[in-house]
């Protein structure tokens, strides 16, 4: 077992070149170089972080001022109808007002119409009450040979007429 | 028979200087490069080279620094579930410690010697991971006695022993805190000397039975060179769990050292 049998021969041999080159290797490879590795990798998390923590903050923000305009937007449309109540109400009640207007036309119209036709029926029957005493002085006249003076026959007509 | 070449299983492992290194000295210690040093330096530059590609720094990584960067998430992760945030200062000594060793283990099963080169397995000897637990050890007795000084010792004493029974405890809690630079050492040595002994063993069963005729070659050669190919990738499990064994334990003791219990 050369371990063993060389060990008087090569012992200091081993530990003076396993110090020399480990101590290279811990100064040059574990020094210089695993920090710099591990900066590396927490220079990147940091950097994922980071990106996350502005995707996250971006994604606020959006949501933010969609509900800022989702509010915005309600308002508005809280407004424009609000607006066309008003519009309606007004020219319901000007609708209103014509009708009234022309009712109170219609009316006096009919009014005046009716009293156009109550006249000219007066003066139809008055006619009919002449001619009729007319036609009543005619034929006695003619039928007896009397002559009814014109009141007389209008007086008779009358009472025939209305009873 | 005699002169039949034998296979030495245990030959792998043999230490050689390499470029007449071998009477290189420092204060009258023999510091040859050899080919475990030579194996030491290559798993180094290998692993240096497999950082490169993870300093790019992209904040949208490619493949090569994902990989780095998952070894090292997975490092640092450990460190975090097992210490807890103060585990962060200790994370360019546990990463290295962890790719140094799962450098090593993965080199050393390379089939390189299919082109005449023979990878060293420099975890497979005692001498090497040694070092790596004694300094393990070292930094956990250092952060413990600087950070708490002799209230550590308070590790040996879980809360709530009986008082009769604290000086019992207090000496098997320290025994069991003196063989962790053992058993940490001893644990990688072992698992790598093993799996390297059984893959030559059975290679020398392939070899041996083919040149035995076609009978053994069926009967021997074959069912050996199957289970070799299961064992090599049983081996490249464990390189990998040794390495994570290796940097878990000095995680949980380094955790010991900071928080006692």
């Amino acid at each position: 077992m050369p371990q063993i049998s060389q060990l008087a021969a090569t012992y200091s041999s081993q530990i003076f070149w396993m110090l020399v080159i480990f101590g290279a290797v811990f100064f040059l490879v574990g020094r210089g170089m695993a920090p710099k590795v591990l900066e590396t990798m927490e220079g990147r998390d940091q950097k994922i972080a980071a990106d996350l923590a502005a995707a996250e903050a971006a994604r606020h923000e959006a949501q933010a001022q969609d509900d800022a305009w989702k509010a915005a937007a309600a308002k508005q449309r809280g407004e424009a109808q609000a607006l066309i109540a008003a519009a309606k109400a007004e020219a319901a009640k000007a609708a209103e007002v014509r009708l009234a207007a022309a009712g109170a036309d219609a009316d006096a119209k009919v009014t005046a119409a009716e009293a156009r036709i109550a006249a000219a029926r007066e003066g139809a029957l008055a006619e009919i009450e002449t001619v009729a005493a007319d036609a009543a002085a005619e034929i006695a006249a003619r039928v007896a040979g009397l002559t009814v003076a014109a009141d007389a026959a209008r007086a008779a007509v009358k009472d025939v007429l209305h009873g | 028979m005699a002169t039949e070449a034998k296979v030495d299983p245990m030959h792998q492992f043999t230490i050689e200087p390499l470029f007449g290194t071998d009477h290189w000295a420092l204060g009258g210690f023999n510091i040859a490069f050899t080919n475990s040093a030579l194996w030491m330096l290559i798993s180094a530059v290998v692993l240096y080279a497999f950082m490169l590609g993870g300093m790019k720094r992209e904040l949208v990584p490619g493949r090569w620094q994902m990989m780095v960067e998952s070894m090292t998430g997975f490092i640092e992760n450990m460190l975090s579930a097992n210490v807890g945030k103060e585990g962060r200062k200790y994370l360019p000594y546990v990463f290295s410690l962890f790719m140094f060793i799962l450098f090593a283990n993965l080199l050393g099963l390379l089939p390189l010697g299919l082109v005449g080169l023979h990878p060293f397995t420099f975890t497979s000897h005692f001498t090497a991971t040694g070092v790596l637990a004694i300094l393990s050890f070292s930094i956990v007795l250092v952060v413990g006695f600087t950070k708490h000084g002799l209230h550590f010792f308070s590790l040996f004493v879980p809360h709530g022993t009986p008082l009769p029974m604290i000086p019992l405890i207090f000496v098997i809690e320290l025994v069991s805190f003196l063989v962790r630079p053992f058993s940490l050492g001893l644990r990688l040595f072992v698992a790598m000397m093993a799996g390297h002994v059984l893959l030559e063993v059975l290679s020398s069963f392939v070899i041996g039975g083919a040149n035995a005729g076609a009978f053994f070659m069926g009967l021997v050669s074959i069912p050996s060179f199957i289970l070799m190919v299961a064992i090599c990738a049983l081996e490249i499990l464990v390189a990998g769990i040794q390495a994570y064994v290796f940097a878990l334990l000095t995680s949980l003791y380094i955790n010991d050292a900071e928080h006692l219990h």
